[in-house]
């Protein structure tokens, strides 16, 4: 039987209000999305749902660097993705964009540095 | 006294977007003044992403966001002092600055750019019963801690106030092992943006409890709960919907409010609604020559907008030092029916011009209208607006130069 469950985009901040109708892990129809991305994120979201990680991590002399994701990651891998983090300890001479964690948990994603360090 | 053609007050994005488009606009004498050790402002601590989709089409965190515009600073050779505390500024132009190598610095400019960012609304605390254990904090000084200094301020955590860095704040923490036991916001509606609300509360199933308020905050040495209450249509607690929750730490998210002490100091005219300085299209300020952009200005909720306007402060400052005038209008634009605000609050010249406005509640189904006497200039229509969401109407050259001298209005009508 097809249900209905309405969802606030986050692809964007204009957050459409999305009203998806699906059964099961399909989806029927997409309403309220003001671009094809809405459609996409309604689908992941019955599917799959995912997010960007952002965080920080330690260097070895205990300055913080911030970090992110370069892909979104399942949902559900998030605890387990930050207590891989924050369980290292990363070069004091990082600069924004090197990789501290390639493939992170198999997600395909790697962690990055966001810091801006001059 | 130094000499300087273009002063920028504030390294954060709307400091260094304006420094950018005044260099690419011909100034080359530029100095831009900055009380931090870094450029970047309030974004370096931002770590979360969402910035720059509207700018550079992909999504980033703050400090890439920053860091796009603090290399191109670089690049362009645009000087700049950090670590540097602009403390006064005068009618004509002459600027007072401190730090810890050349000391009381004097310099005249012939522009000045106010970019001095805000800082975050801390009265949301005052009314709330209970003595001031540790454990209270802004959201973004709580941000601070986190994700600057790496350093947890508590593990059993209640939000007062849904604005966007309480949400934010809230996931945040959540991530890193604390527990946010509830978000309250004394308001029937979020402050903050709706995706906001689905991906830091939603997602980790933080309750956001609308039209309630703390009452009262226990403990006292530190924050051992507080009592929180359902408010009434006036916004006072009912007593009988009291309920404690036991957390060690509060966090206020109560909204932002622009910084202009400088700015008034230097006798420039302030919006009482926006809290930041009256300008015209241009974003001058009613001192000719001194600009101001970004959220000294107003709040943005998008530092996309406030490279934008930051843009535009930067353009008109270098058409200001080389004396290019426009043709010249005089349009005063009222905020009405729902609107609670607008930048700019006055047009002087006829160019086509996007007015930025903030409405006073949720509204749906609105038409925005733009009127000028009895006249419809335009109206657009807006299945849902919200205080939280800022918006925007453009002005089109030929209308303003029709209009000549007068007053347009903007409001939601059925
Ligand atoms: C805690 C907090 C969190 C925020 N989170 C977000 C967010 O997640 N997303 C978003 O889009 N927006 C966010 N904002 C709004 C954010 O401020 C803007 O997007 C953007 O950073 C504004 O840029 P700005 O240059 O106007 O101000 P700022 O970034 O605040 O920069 C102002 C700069 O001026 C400097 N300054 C101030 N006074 C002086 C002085 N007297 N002398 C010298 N320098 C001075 C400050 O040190 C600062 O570096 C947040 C704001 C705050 C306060
Ligand atoms: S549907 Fe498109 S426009 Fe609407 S929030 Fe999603 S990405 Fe943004």
């Amino acid at each position: 039987m097809a249900n209905i469950r309405e969802m606030t985009c986050i692809i964007c901040p204009r957050g459409c209000q999305l009203t998806v109708e699906y059964e099961g892990k399909n989806v029927l129809s997409v309403k309220g999305n003001a671009c094809k991305r809405g459609n996409d994120y309604a689908v992941a979201e019955c599917t799959c749902p995912t997010r960007t990680l952002t965080t920080t991590v330690m260097t070895e002399s205990g300055e913080v660097v911030a970090v992110k994701s370069n892909k979104a990651i399942p949902k559900e891998l998030l605890f387990d993705a930050m207590k891989q983090i924050n369980a290292l300890r990363v070069s004091d001479s990082v600069r924004q964009g090197d990789v501290v964690v390639a493939n992170i948990l198999d997600t395909g994603a790697d962690i990055i540095v966001t810091s801006y360090i001059e | 006294m130094l000499k300087v053609s273009l002063v920028i007050v504030g390294g954060g994005p709307a400091g260094m977007s304006a420094a950018v488009a005044a260099y690419k606009a011909g100034v080359k004498d530029i100095l831009i003044l900055e009380r931090e050790a870094h450029l970047g402002g309030i974004l370096r601590q931002c770590i979360h992403n969402g910035f720059g989709l509207h700018k550079f089409g992909e999504e980033l965190t703050g400090p890439e966001y920053a860091a796009r515009y603090a290399e191109q600073v670089k690049e362009l050779g645009i000087p700049y002092k950090v670590g540097t505390m602009v403390t006064k500024i005068t009618p004509d132009k002459e600027i007072t600055a401190i730090n810890s190598t050349d000391g009381i610095m004097h310099i005249k400019a012939d522009a000045i750019i106010l970019a001095m960012g805000c800082r975050e609304r801390p009265k949301g605390a005052l009314n709330i019963a209970g003595s001031r254990p540790s454990g209270i904090y802004t959201a973004g000084t709580a941000q601070k801690y986190v994700n600057i200094k790496g350093y947890m301020p508590g593990k059993e955590v209640v939000i007062l106030g849904s604005g966007d860095i309480g949400l934010i704040m809230a996931r945040r923490m959540t991530l890193e092992g604390a527990k946010v036991k509830a978000v309250c916001e004394l308001m029937p509606y979020s402050g903050g943006l709706a995706r906001n609300i689905e991906q830091c509360l939603n997602d980790f199933g933080i309750p956001l409890l609308l039209s309630h308020t703390v009452v009262q905050i226990h403990g006292k040495d530190r924050v051992t709960g507080v009592t929180i209450a359902k408010v009434d249509e006036q916004r006072r607690p009912i007593k009988e919907t009291e309920q404690y929750i036991a957390c060690d730490t509060l966090l206020l998210s109560c909204g932002l409010l622009p910084e202009n002490e400088l700015t008034k100091g230097a006798g420039i005219d302030i919006d009482r609604i926006t809290g930041g300085a009256v300008t015209d299209q241009n974003r001058q300020t009613s001192v000719p020559g001194v600009f101001a952009c970004g959220n000294v200005l107003h709040v943005h909720d998008l530092v996309d907008y406030v490279s934008d306007e930051a843009e535009i402060a930067g353009c008109a400052a270098a058409d200001y030092i080389a004396g290019i005038e426009s043709e010249r209008v005089d349009i005063s634009v009222r905020p009405v029916n729902g609107v609670r605000y607008t930048v700019p609050q006055r047009i002087t010249s006829a160019q086509d011009t996007v007015v930025y406005f903030r409405v006073s509640d949720v509204f749906r189904d609105k038409k925005i209208v733009v009127r000028c006497a009895e006249n419809v200039i335009s109206s657009k229509k807006k299945i849902k607006l919200a205080p939280g969401e800022m918006e925007t109407v453009k002005l089109d050259a030929k209308v303003l130069a029709g209009i000549g001298t007068g007053e347009i209005s903007i409001g939601l009508e059925d």
